[in-house]
Protein backbone atom coordinates (compact mmCIF):
# COMPACT_ATOMS: atom_id res chain seq x y z
CA UNK A 1 0.00 0.00 0.00
CA UNK A 2 2.62 2.50 1.05
CA UNK A 3 4.68 1.21 -1.88
CA UNK A 4 1.94 2.30 -4.26
CA UNK A 5 1.51 5.63 -2.47
CA UNK A 6 5.24 6.22 -2.74
CA UNK A 7 5.17 5.33 -6.41
CA UNK A 8 2.32 7.75 -7.09
CA UNK A 9 4.06 10.41 -5.04
CA UNK A 10 7.21 10.00 -7.11
CA UNK A 11 5.27 10.28 -10.36
CA UNK A 12 3.54 13.40 -9.04
CA UNK A 13 6.81 14.94 -7.96
CA UNK A 14 8.32 14.24 -11.37
CA UNK A 15 5.36 15.88 -13.11
CA UNK A 16 5.51 18.95 -10.88
CA UNK A 17 9.27 19.17 -11.35
CA UNK A 18 8.85 18.89 -15.11
CA UNK A 19 6.34 21.73 -15.19
CA UNK A 20 8.64 23.88 -13.02
CA UNK A 21 11.57 23.31 -15.34
CA UNK A 22 9.47 24.04 -18.40
CA UNK A 23 8.45 27.32 -16.78
CA UNK A 24 12.03 28.21 -15.90
CA UNK A 25 13.17 27.33 -19.41
CA UNK A 26 10.48 29.56 -20.92
CA UNK A 27 11.48 32.47 -18.69
CA UNK A 28 15.07 31.80 -19.64
CA UNK A 29 14.16 31.93 -23.33
CA UNK A 30 12.61 35.35 -22.66
CA UNK A 31 15.87 36.54 -21.08
CA UNK A 32 17.94 35.16 -23.95
CA UNK A 33 15.75 36.96 -26.48
CA UNK A 34 15.89 40.15 -24.41
CA UNK A 35 19.69 40.17 -24.47
CA UNK A 36 19.99 38.91 -28.06
CA UNK A 37 20.05 42.44 -29.42
CA UNK A 38 23.32 43.08 -27.59
CA UNK A 39 24.95 39.94 -28.88
CA UNK A 40 23.69 40.25 -32.45
CA UNK A 41 25.35 43.63 -32.55
CA UNK A 42 28.58 41.81 -31.81
CA UNK A 43 28.14 39.43 -34.70
CA UNK A 44 31.61 37.81 -34.55
CA UNK A 45 30.65 36.06 -31.30
CA UNK A 46 27.62 34.42 -32.94
CA UNK A 47 29.55 33.58 -36.10
CA UNK A 48 32.16 31.88 -33.94
CA UNK A 49 29.44 29.72 -32.39
CA UNK A 50 27.92 28.88 -35.78
CA UNK A 51 31.38 27.78 -36.80
CA UNK A 52 31.81 25.63 -33.70
CA UNK A 53 28.34 24.08 -33.82
CA UNK A 54 28.57 23.57 -37.55
CA UNK A 55 32.09 22.17 -37.68
CA UNK A 56 31.45 19.97 -34.64
CA UNK A 57 28.48 18.37 -36.35
CA UNK A 58 29.37 18.57 -40.04
CA UNK A 59 31.21 15.29 -40.43
CA UNK A 60 28.71 13.20 -38.49
CA UNK A 61 25.83 14.85 -40.37
CA UNK A 62 27.34 14.17 -43.78
CA UNK A 63 28.29 10.57 -43.05
CA UNK A 64 24.94 9.75 -41.43
CA UNK A 65 23.09 11.45 -44.26
CA UNK A 66 24.92 9.30 -46.77
CA UNK A 67 24.13 6.07 -44.93
CA UNK A 68 20.47 6.97 -44.43
CA UNK A 69 20.27 7.73 -48.16
CA UNK A 70 21.88 4.40 -49.05
CA UNK A 71 19.38 2.53 -46.87
CA UNK A 72 16.48 4.52 -48.32
CA UNK A 73 17.69 3.62 -51.81
CA UNK A 74 17.74 -0.09 -51.01
CA UNK A 75 14.46 -0.23 -49.11
CA UNK A 76 12.73 2.17 -51.50
CA UNK A 77 13.73 0.15 -54.53
CA UNK A 78 12.66 -3.11 -52.87
CA UNK A 79 9.20 -1.76 -52.06
CA UNK A 80 8.59 0.27 -55.24
CA UNK A 81 9.57 -2.46 -57.69
CA UNK A 82 6.77 -4.65 -56.23
CA UNK A 83 4.37 -2.08 -57.68
CA UNK A 84 6.37 -1.72 -60.82
CA UNK A 85 7.16 1.90 -60.05
CA UNK A 86 10.86 1.83 -59.31
CA UNK A 87 11.18 5.02 -61.40
CA UNK A 88 9.58 6.83 -58.45
CA UNK A 89 12.61 6.02 -56.30
CA UNK A 90 13.92 9.58 -56.58
CA UNK A 91 10.61 10.99 -55.40
CA UNK A 92 10.42 8.66 -52.46
CA UNK A 93 13.97 9.29 -51.28
CA UNK A 94 13.67 13.05 -51.66
CA UNK A 95 10.31 13.37 -49.90
CA UNK A 96 11.27 11.10 -46.99
CA UNK A 97 14.40 13.13 -46.43
CA UNK A 98 13.04 16.63 -46.97
CA UNK A 99 9.89 16.12 -44.92
CA UNK A 100 11.01 13.86 -42.09
CA UNK A 101 14.39 12.23 -41.94
CA UNK A 102 16.46 15.28 -42.79
CA UNK A 103 15.11 17.59 -40.08
CA UNK A 104 14.56 14.86 -37.45
CA UNK A 105 17.72 12.79 -37.74
CA UNK A 106 19.92 15.85 -38.24
CA UNK A 107 18.39 17.41 -35.12
CA UNK A 108 18.93 14.24 -33.08
CA UNK A 109 22.57 14.10 -34.19
CA UNK A 110 22.99 17.82 -33.60
CA UNK A 111 21.64 17.49 -30.05
CA UNK A 112 24.01 14.73 -29.14
CA UNK A 113 27.04 16.30 -30.77
CA UNK A 114 26.76 20.08 -30.54
CA UNK A 115 24.01 20.41 -27.90
CA UNK A 116 25.86 18.31 -25.37
CA UNK A 117 29.06 20.25 -26.07
CA UNK A 118 27.30 23.57 -25.44
CA UNK A 119 25.82 22.27 -22.17
CA UNK A 120 29.22 21.01 -21.06
CA UNK A 121 30.91 24.27 -21.95
CA UNK A 122 28.42 26.51 -20.15
CA UNK A 123 28.16 24.10 -17.21
CA UNK A 124 31.91 24.08 -16.79
CA UNK A 125 32.06 27.87 -17.00
CA UNK A 126 29.49 27.99 -14.22
CA UNK A 127 31.31 25.39 -12.12
CA UNK A 128 34.60 27.29 -12.35
CA UNK A 129 32.87 30.61 -11.51
CA UNK A 130 33.66 32.07 -14.93
CA UNK A 131 30.06 33.23 -15.30
CA UNK A 132 30.11 34.92 -11.89
CA UNK A 133 33.44 36.52 -12.72
CA UNK A 134 32.00 37.86 -15.96
CA UNK A 135 29.00 39.25 -14.11
CA UNK A 136 31.35 40.96 -11.63
CA UNK A 137 33.14 42.54 -14.60
CA UNK A 138 29.81 44.11 -15.56
CA UNK A 139 29.43 41.84 -18.58
CA UNK A 140 26.13 40.03 -18.73
CA UNK A 141 26.81 36.29 -19.15
CA UNK A 142 23.47 35.72 -20.87
CA UNK A 143 24.35 38.29 -23.51
CA UNK A 144 28.02 37.30 -23.82
CA UNK A 145 27.94 33.51 -23.41
CA UNK A 146 24.41 32.16 -23.71
CA UNK A 147 22.76 34.17 -26.50
CA UNK A 148 25.54 33.64 -29.10
CA UNK A 149 25.46 29.88 -28.48
CA UNK A 150 21.69 29.85 -28.72
CA UNK A 151 21.66 31.71 -32.05
CA UNK A 152 24.61 29.72 -33.31
CA UNK A 153 22.54 26.57 -32.87
CA UNK A 154 19.34 28.06 -34.28
CA UNK A 155 21.12 29.21 -37.44
CA UNK A 156 23.21 26.06 -37.92
CA UNK A 157 20.35 23.61 -37.59
CA UNK A 158 18.47 24.28 -40.88
CA UNK A 159 21.79 24.37 -42.76
CA UNK A 160 22.85 21.04 -41.32
CA UNK A 161 19.45 19.50 -42.05
CA UNK A 162 19.72 20.68 -45.65
CA UNK A 163 23.16 19.13 -45.98
CA UNK A 164 21.86 15.92 -44.44
CA UNK A 165 19.05 15.78 -47.00
CA UNK A 166 21.35 16.58 -49.91
CA UNK A 167 23.78 13.90 -48.83
CA UNK A 168 20.91 11.44 -48.37
CA UNK A 169 19.54 12.10 -51.87
CA UNK A 170 23.03 11.56 -53.22
CA UNK A 171 23.16 8.23 -51.32
CA UNK A 172 19.78 7.17 -52.73
CA UNK A 173 20.95 8.05 -56.23
CA UNK A 174 24.18 6.12 -55.72
CA UNK A 175 22.34 2.94 -54.76
CA UNK A 176 19.38 3.30 -57.08
CA UNK A 177 20.95 4.61 -60.27
CA UNK A 178 24.61 3.59 -60.06
CA UNK A 179 24.34 0.18 -58.42
CA UNK A 180 20.83 -1.08 -59.14
CA UNK A 181 20.34 0.55 -62.50
CA UNK A 182 17.19 2.67 -62.09
CA UNK A 183 16.95 5.09 -65.01
CA UNK A 184 18.93 8.23 -64.23
CA UNK A 185 16.60 10.60 -66.09
CA UNK A 186 13.49 9.16 -64.46
CA UNK A 187 15.07 9.36 -61.01
CA UNK A 188 15.66 13.12 -61.27
CA UNK A 189 12.70 14.17 -63.42
CA UNK A 190 10.14 12.36 -61.24
CA UNK A 191 11.74 13.93 -58.18
CA UNK A 192 11.67 17.38 -59.77
CA UNK A 193 8.02 16.99 -60.72
CA UNK A 194 6.86 15.67 -57.35
CA UNK A 195 8.73 17.84 -54.87
CA UNK A 196 6.95 21.10 -54.14
CA UNK A 197 9.08 23.96 -52.86
CA UNK A 198 6.53 25.40 -50.48
CA UNK A 199 4.77 22.23 -49.37
CA UNK A 200 7.78 19.93 -48.97
CA UNK A 201 10.94 21.99 -48.81
CA UNK A 202 9.61 24.94 -46.78
CA UNK A 203 7.82 22.73 -44.29
CA UNK A 204 11.03 20.78 -43.79
CA UNK A 205 12.96 23.99 -43.22
CA UNK A 206 10.35 25.19 -40.72
CA UNK A 207 10.66 21.90 -38.88
CA UNK A 208 14.41 22.10 -38.64
CA UNK A 209 14.19 25.71 -37.48
CA UNK A 210 11.77 24.71 -34.70
CA UNK A 211 14.03 21.81 -33.71
CA UNK A 212 16.99 24.17 -33.74
CA UNK A 213 15.24 26.51 -31.30
CA UNK A 214 14.22 23.60 -29.05
CA UNK A 215 17.62 21.89 -28.98
CA UNK A 216 19.56 25.13 -28.54
CA UNK A 217 17.29 26.31 -25.75
CA UNK A 218 17.54 22.99 -23.93
CA UNK A 219 21.33 22.93 -24.33
CA UNK A 220 21.97 26.45 -23.03
CA UNK A 221 19.36 26.16 -20.30
CA UNK A 222 20.67 22.87 -18.93
CA UNK A 223 24.21 24.26 -18.91
CA UNK A 224 23.23 27.52 -17.22
CA UNK A 225 20.97 25.77 -14.72
CA UNK A 226 23.25 22.86 -13.80
CA UNK A 227 24.41 22.12 -10.28
CA UNK A 228 27.94 23.57 -10.29
CA UNK A 229 29.80 20.32 -9.63
CA UNK A 230 31.40 17.71 -11.90
CA UNK A 231 28.48 15.40 -11.27
CA UNK A 232 25.99 18.19 -11.92
CA UNK A 233 27.54 18.96 -15.30
CA UNK A 234 27.45 15.32 -16.35
CA UNK A 235 23.80 15.03 -15.33
CA UNK A 236 23.02 18.20 -17.27
CA UNK A 237 24.62 16.77 -20.41
CA UNK A 238 22.55 13.61 -20.11
CA UNK A 239 19.41 15.68 -19.66
CA UNK A 240 20.24 17.75 -22.74
CA UNK A 241 20.47 14.67 -24.94
CA UNK A 242 17.40 12.94 -23.51
CA UNK A 243 15.11 15.99 -23.38
CA UNK A 244 16.21 17.11 -26.84
CA UNK A 245 15.37 13.71 -28.33
CA UNK A 246 11.95 13.70 -26.69
CA UNK A 247 11.28 17.30 -27.69
CA UNK A 248 12.30 16.68 -31.30
CA UNK A 249 10.12 13.60 -31.73
CA UNK A 250 7.09 15.11 -29.98
CA UNK A 251 7.38 18.40 -31.89
CA UNK A 252 7.79 16.46 -35.12
CA UNK A 253 4.48 14.72 -34.55
CA UNK A 254 2.72 17.99 -33.79
CA UNK A 255 4.24 19.79 -36.77
CA UNK A 256 3.59 16.92 -39.17
CA UNK A 257 -0.04 16.73 -38.15
CA UNK A 258 -0.47 20.42 -38.98
CA UNK A 259 1.62 20.44 -42.14
CA UNK A 260 0.86 17.30 -44.10
CA UNK A 261 -2.71 16.13 -44.53
CA UNK A 262 -2.63 14.87 -48.06
CA UNK A 263 -3.14 17.51 -50.73
CA UNK B 1 50.70 53.15 5.59
CA UNK B 2 47.19 54.04 4.62
CA UNK B 3 46.30 57.52 3.50
CA UNK B 4 43.30 57.68 5.76
CA UNK B 5 41.28 60.82 5.35
CA UNK B 6 38.67 61.11 8.10
CA UNK B 7 36.79 63.88 6.30
CA UNK B 8 35.87 61.54 3.45
CA UNK B 9 33.12 59.01 4.02
CA UNK B 10 34.23 55.37 3.81
CA UNK B 11 34.27 53.79 0.35
CA UNK B 12 32.49 50.70 1.58
CA UNK B 13 30.22 50.63 4.54
CA UNK B 14 28.04 47.82 5.83
CA UNK B 15 25.53 48.53 8.55
CA UNK B 16 23.64 45.75 10.31
CA UNK B 17 23.90 43.52 7.26
CA UNK B 18 22.07 40.23 7.51
CA UNK B 19 21.96 37.49 4.92
CA UNK B 20 20.35 34.07 4.69
CA UNK B 21 20.48 31.33 2.06
CA UNK B 22 16.84 30.31 2.23
CA UNK B 23 16.17 29.52 5.89
CA UNK B 24 19.83 29.35 6.75
CA UNK B 25 21.07 32.61 8.24
CA UNK B 26 24.76 33.09 7.42
CA UNK B 27 25.32 36.73 8.42
CA UNK B 28 23.57 38.14 11.47
CA UNK B 29 24.31 41.86 11.59
CA UNK B 30 27.68 42.90 10.17
CA UNK B 31 29.04 46.42 10.61
CA UNK B 32 32.23 47.34 8.87
CA UNK B 33 33.75 50.08 6.80
CA UNK B 34 36.64 50.39 4.39
CA UNK B 35 38.27 53.79 4.05
CA UNK B 36 39.84 55.01 0.86
CA UNK B 37 43.36 53.74 0.36
CA UNK B 38 43.03 51.00 2.94
CA UNK B 39 43.60 47.28 2.58
CA UNK B 40 41.16 45.58 4.93
CA UNK B 41 41.16 41.91 5.80
CA UNK B 42 38.10 39.98 6.85
CA UNK B 43 39.06 36.80 8.64
CA UNK B 44 37.12 33.83 9.84
CA UNK B 45 36.93 30.09 9.62
CA UNK B 46 35.84 28.20 6.52
CA UNK B 47 32.14 28.47 5.89
CA UNK B 48 31.62 31.47 8.17
CA UNK B 49 30.30 33.55 5.28
CA UNK B 50 33.36 35.38 3.97
CA UNK B 51 32.66 34.76 0.29
CA UNK B 52 29.04 35.69 0.91
CA UNK B 53 30.19 38.98 2.41
CA UNK B 54 32.30 39.79 -0.65
CA UNK B 55 29.45 38.99 -2.99
CA UNK B 56 27.21 41.32 -0.99
CA UNK B 57 29.76 44.11 -1.46
CA UNK B 58 29.95 43.29 -5.18
CA UNK B 59 26.16 43.41 -5.39
CA UNK B 60 25.85 39.82 -6.62
CA UNK B 61 23.73 39.02 -3.57
CA UNK B 62 21.17 41.27 -1.93
CA UNK B 63 21.30 41.68 1.83
CA UNK B 64 18.17 40.45 3.59
CA UNK B 65 18.60 43.21 6.17
CA UNK B 66 20.74 46.29 6.80
CA UNK B 67 22.45 48.40 4.15
CA UNK B 68 25.50 47.94 1.93
CA UNK B 69 26.96 51.17 0.60
CA UNK B 70 29.73 51.42 -1.97
CA UNK B 71 31.06 54.80 -3.05
CA UNK B 72 27.99 56.43 -1.55
CA UNK B 73 25.48 54.22 -3.39
CA UNK B 74 23.06 52.05 -1.46
CA UNK B 75 23.32 48.82 -3.44
CA UNK B 76 19.74 47.81 -2.67
CA UNK B 77 18.50 50.94 -4.46
CA UNK B 78 20.55 50.45 -7.63
CA UNK B 79 19.01 49.12 -10.84
CA UNK B 80 20.84 46.66 -13.06
CA UNK B 81 22.43 49.29 -15.29
CA UNK B 82 23.66 51.38 -12.35
CA UNK B 83 25.00 48.29 -10.62
CA UNK B 84 26.94 47.36 -13.75
CA UNK B 85 28.26 50.92 -14.00
CA UNK B 86 29.49 50.65 -10.41
CA UNK B 87 31.05 47.23 -11.03
CA UNK B 88 33.17 48.63 -13.84
CA UNK B 89 35.02 50.45 -11.08
CA UNK B 90 35.48 47.29 -9.02
CA UNK B 91 37.74 44.34 -9.59
CA UNK B 92 37.31 40.97 -7.98
CA UNK B 93 39.77 38.15 -7.61
CA UNK B 94 37.88 34.88 -7.30
CA UNK B 95 39.06 32.12 -5.04
CA UNK B 96 40.23 29.90 -7.88
CA UNK B 97 41.02 32.68 -10.34
CA UNK B 98 38.01 31.98 -12.59
CA UNK B 99 40.06 32.68 -15.70
CA UNK B 100 38.21 32.15 -18.97
CA UNK B 101 39.51 28.75 -20.02
CA UNK B 102 38.85 29.29 -23.73
CA UNK B 103 41.06 32.41 -23.93
CA UNK B 104 44.78 32.97 -23.65
CA UNK B 105 46.29 34.89 -20.75
CA UNK B 106 46.49 37.96 -22.95
CA UNK B 107 42.83 37.77 -23.99
CA UNK B 108 41.76 37.21 -20.40
CA UNK B 109 43.39 40.44 -19.28
CA UNK B 110 42.18 42.24 -22.39
CA UNK B 111 38.60 41.07 -21.81
CA UNK B 112 37.41 43.96 -19.57
CA UNK B 113 39.18 46.50 -21.78
CA UNK B 114 37.58 45.18 -24.96
CA UNK B 115 34.15 44.91 -23.35
CA UNK B 116 34.07 48.32 -21.76
CA UNK B 117 36.29 50.62 -23.80
CA UNK B 118 36.67 51.50 -27.46
CA UNK B 119 40.43 51.70 -27.26
CA UNK B 120 42.30 50.84 -30.45
CA UNK B 121 43.92 47.40 -30.54
CA UNK B 122 47.42 48.78 -30.14
CA UNK B 123 46.55 50.59 -26.94
CA UNK B 124 44.73 47.55 -25.54
CA UNK B 125 47.86 45.55 -26.24
CA UNK B 126 50.10 48.03 -24.42
CA UNK B 127 47.76 48.19 -21.42
CA UNK B 128 47.52 44.41 -21.18
CA UNK B 129 51.28 44.01 -21.36
CA UNK B 130 51.70 46.66 -18.66
CA UNK B 131 49.26 44.88 -16.36
CA UNK B 132 50.97 41.57 -17.00
CA UNK B 133 54.33 43.20 -16.37
CA UNK B 134 53.03 44.43 -13.01
CA UNK B 135 52.30 40.85 -11.94
CA UNK B 136 55.53 39.56 -13.50
CA UNK B 137 53.89 37.49 -16.22
CA UNK B 138 54.42 39.46 -19.40
CA UNK B 139 56.28 36.44 -20.75
CA UNK B 140 53.23 34.24 -20.22
CA UNK B 141 50.88 36.31 -22.37
CA UNK B 142 50.46 33.63 -25.03
CA UNK B 143 49.82 30.73 -22.63
CA UNK B 144 46.42 29.21 -22.02
CA UNK B 145 45.06 29.08 -18.44
CA UNK B 146 45.48 25.30 -18.38
CA UNK B 147 49.23 25.78 -18.79
CA UNK B 148 49.58 27.93 -15.67
CA UNK B 149 50.41 26.89 -12.12
CA UNK B 150 47.98 27.86 -9.34
CA UNK B 151 50.07 30.85 -8.31
CA UNK B 152 50.47 32.10 -11.87
CA UNK B 153 46.74 31.75 -12.56
CA UNK B 154 46.04 33.82 -9.46
CA UNK B 155 48.40 36.54 -10.69
CA UNK B 156 46.81 36.60 -14.15
CA UNK B 157 43.40 36.88 -12.52
CA UNK B 158 44.79 39.75 -10.47
CA UNK B 159 46.01 41.50 -13.62
CA UNK B 160 42.56 41.04 -15.13
CA UNK B 161 40.87 42.36 -11.97
CA UNK B 162 42.88 45.61 -12.15
CA UNK B 163 42.70 45.99 -15.93
CA UNK B 164 40.31 48.94 -15.70
CA UNK B 165 42.14 50.59 -12.77
CA UNK B 166 39.35 49.94 -10.25
CA UNK B 167 38.69 52.03 -7.17
CA UNK B 168 37.86 48.92 -5.15
CA UNK B 169 39.45 45.48 -5.39
CA UNK B 170 37.89 42.44 -3.71
CA UNK B 171 39.98 39.37 -3.00
CA UNK B 172 38.45 36.02 -2.14
CA UNK B 173 41.05 33.96 -0.28
CA UNK B 174 43.98 35.09 -2.41
CA UNK B 175 46.39 32.87 -0.45
CA UNK B 176 44.48 29.61 -0.47
CA UNK B 177 46.43 26.66 -1.83
CA UNK B 178 49.64 28.56 -2.68
CA UNK B 179 53.20 27.59 -1.87
CA UNK B 180 55.05 29.96 0.52
CA UNK B 181 56.86 31.80 -2.25
CA UNK B 182 53.76 32.46 -4.38
CA UNK B 183 51.97 33.41 -1.19
CA UNK B 184 54.52 36.10 -0.40
CA UNK B 185 54.40 37.37 -4.01
CA UNK B 186 50.62 37.67 -3.99
CA UNK B 187 50.69 39.43 -0.63
CA UNK B 188 53.18 42.02 -1.89
CA UNK B 189 51.23 42.48 -5.13
CA UNK B 190 48.01 43.17 -3.27
CA UNK B 191 49.64 45.93 -1.27
CA UNK B 192 51.62 47.38 -4.18
CA UNK B 193 48.72 47.43 -6.63
CA UNK B 194 46.43 48.98 -4.04
CA UNK B 195 48.86 51.81 -3.38
CA UNK B 196 49.85 52.30 -7.02
CA UNK B 197 46.24 52.55 -8.18
CA UNK B 198 45.12 54.61 -5.19
CA UNK B 199 42.44 51.97 -4.73
CA UNK B 200 40.95 50.33 -1.68
CA UNK B 201 40.98 46.60 -1.12
CA UNK B 202 38.92 44.11 0.81
CA UNK B 203 40.57 40.79 1.31
CA UNK B 204 38.82 37.77 2.70
CA UNK B 205 41.16 35.16 4.13
CA UNK B 206 41.97 32.81 6.91
CA UNK B 207 45.70 33.23 6.53
CA UNK B 208 46.54 35.36 9.58
CA UNK B 209 50.27 35.73 9.35
CA UNK B 210 50.53 36.64 5.69
CA UNK B 211 47.70 39.16 5.99
CA UNK B 212 48.79 40.91 9.18
CA UNK B 213 51.95 41.97 7.36
CA UNK B 214 50.18 43.84 4.58
CA UNK B 215 46.78 45.09 5.75
CA UNK B 216 45.70 48.25 7.53
CA UNK B 217 42.76 46.88 9.43
CA UNK B 218 41.31 43.49 10.32
CA UNK B 219 37.81 42.26 11.09
CA UNK B 220 37.15 38.84 12.57
CA UNK B 221 33.88 37.16 11.68
CA UNK B 222 32.36 34.27 13.57
CA UNK B 223 28.83 32.91 13.64
CA UNK B 224 27.71 35.69 11.34
CA UNK B 225 28.94 38.55 13.50
CA UNK B 226 32.05 40.70 13.80
CA UNK B 227 33.67 39.40 16.95
CA UNK B 228 36.87 41.42 16.93
CA UNK B 229 38.53 44.21 14.99
CA UNK B 230 41.68 46.29 14.99
CA UNK B 231 44.91 47.26 13.32
CA UNK B 232 47.49 44.49 12.89
CA UNK B 233 49.36 45.72 15.98
CA UNK B 234 46.21 45.72 18.05
CA UNK B 235 45.39 42.22 16.81
CA UNK B 236 48.80 40.86 17.69
CA UNK B 237 48.53 42.33 21.17
CA UNK B 238 44.91 41.35 21.65
CA UNK B 239 43.88 39.35 24.66
CA UNK B 240 40.51 38.54 23.14
CA UNK B 241 40.17 34.76 23.41
CA UNK B 242 38.80 34.38 19.88
CA UNK B 243 41.58 36.43 18.31
CA UNK B 244 44.11 34.58 20.41
CA UNK B 245 42.80 31.24 19.24
CA UNK B 246 42.79 32.33 15.60
CA UNK B 247 46.18 34.02 15.56
CA UNK B 248 47.86 31.16 17.38
CA UNK B 249 46.01 28.48 15.44
CA UNK B 250 44.80 26.67 18.56
CA UNK B 251 42.42 23.81 17.89
CA UNK B 252 40.03 24.48 20.73
CA UNK B 253 38.83 27.70 22.27
CA UNK B 254 35.79 29.93 21.77
CA UNK B 255 35.51 28.19 18.38
CA UNK B 256 34.94 24.61 19.51
CA UNK B 257 36.84 21.74 17.93
CA UNK B 258 33.74 19.57 18.06
CA UNK B 259 30.66 20.04 15.95
CA UNK B 260 27.70 20.00 18.37
CA UNK B 261 26.92 16.37 19.26
CA UNK B 262 25.48 14.35 22.11
CA UNK B 263 27.96 13.20 24.73
CA UNK B 264 30.26 10.58 23.31
CA UNK B 265 29.48 8.08 26.06
CA UNK B 266 25.86 7.99 24.89
CA UNK B 267 26.81 7.22 21.29
CA UNK B 268 29.59 4.67 21.75
CA UNK B 269 28.98 1.12 22.91
CA UNK B 270 25.77 0.67 20.93
CA UNK B 271 23.58 2.24 23.62
CA UNK B 272 24.06 -0.55 26.19
CA UNK B 273 22.06 0.04 29.36
N1 LIG C 1 24.41 29.14 -2.86
C1 LIG C 1 24.33 28.70 -1.57
N2 LIG C 1 23.19 28.12 -1.14
C2 LIG C 1 23.08 27.69 0.12
N3 LIG C 1 24.04 27.78 1.06
C3 LIG C 1 25.19 28.35 0.69
C4 LIG C 1 25.40 28.84 -0.65
N4 LIG C 1 26.65 29.35 -0.72
C5 LIG C 1 27.20 29.18 0.51
N5 LIG C 1 26.33 28.59 1.37
C6 LIG C 1 26.58 28.29 2.78
O1 LIG C 1 26.77 29.50 3.47
C7 LIG C 1 27.88 29.41 4.33
C8 LIG C 1 28.86 30.51 4.05
O2 LIG C 1 29.41 30.27 2.77
P1 LIG C 1 30.67 31.09 2.25
O3 LIG C 1 30.32 32.54 2.26
O4 LIG C 1 31.06 30.51 0.96
O5 LIG C 1 31.77 30.78 3.37
P2 LIG C 1 33.34 31.04 3.33
O6 LIG C 1 33.67 31.76 2.08
O7 LIG C 1 33.61 31.83 4.56
O8 LIG C 1 33.99 29.70 3.41
C9 LIG C 1 28.48 28.03 4.18
O9 LIG C 1 28.13 27.26 5.29
C10 LIG C 1 27.86 27.49 2.93
O10 LIG C 1 27.59 26.13 3.11
MG1 LIG D 1 34.79 31.13 0.42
Amino acid sequence: MSGLANFLRRIGAMAVDGVWRLGFATRFLGLVLLYSGQSLRRLPLTIREIYFSGVLSLLIILVSGLFVGLVLGLQGYDILQRFGSSDALGTMVALSLLRELGPVVAALLFASRAGSAVTAEIGLMKTTEQLKAMDMMAVNPIARVVAPRFWGGVISMPLLAAMFSAMGIFGGWLIGVVFIGVDDGAFWSQMQAAVDVRYDVMNGVIKSFVFGVAVSLIAVFEGYDCTPTAEGVSRAITRTVVSSALAILALDFVLTSFMFRGQ
Amino acid sequence: MAIESPELPPLVSLRGVRFAYGEREVLRGIDLSVHRGQVVAIMGGSGCGKTTLLRLIGGQLKATGGTVEVAGHDLAALGNADLYALRRRMGMLFQFGALFTDMSVFDNVAFPLREHTDLPAGMVRDLVLMKLQAVGLRGAAALMPSELSGGMARRVALARAVALDPMLILYDEPFAGLDPISLGIIGQLIRRLNDALGASSVMVTHDVHESLGIVDYVYFVSEGRIVARGTPDEIRASTDPFVHQFVNAEADGPVPFHYPAPAIAEQLGGGVG
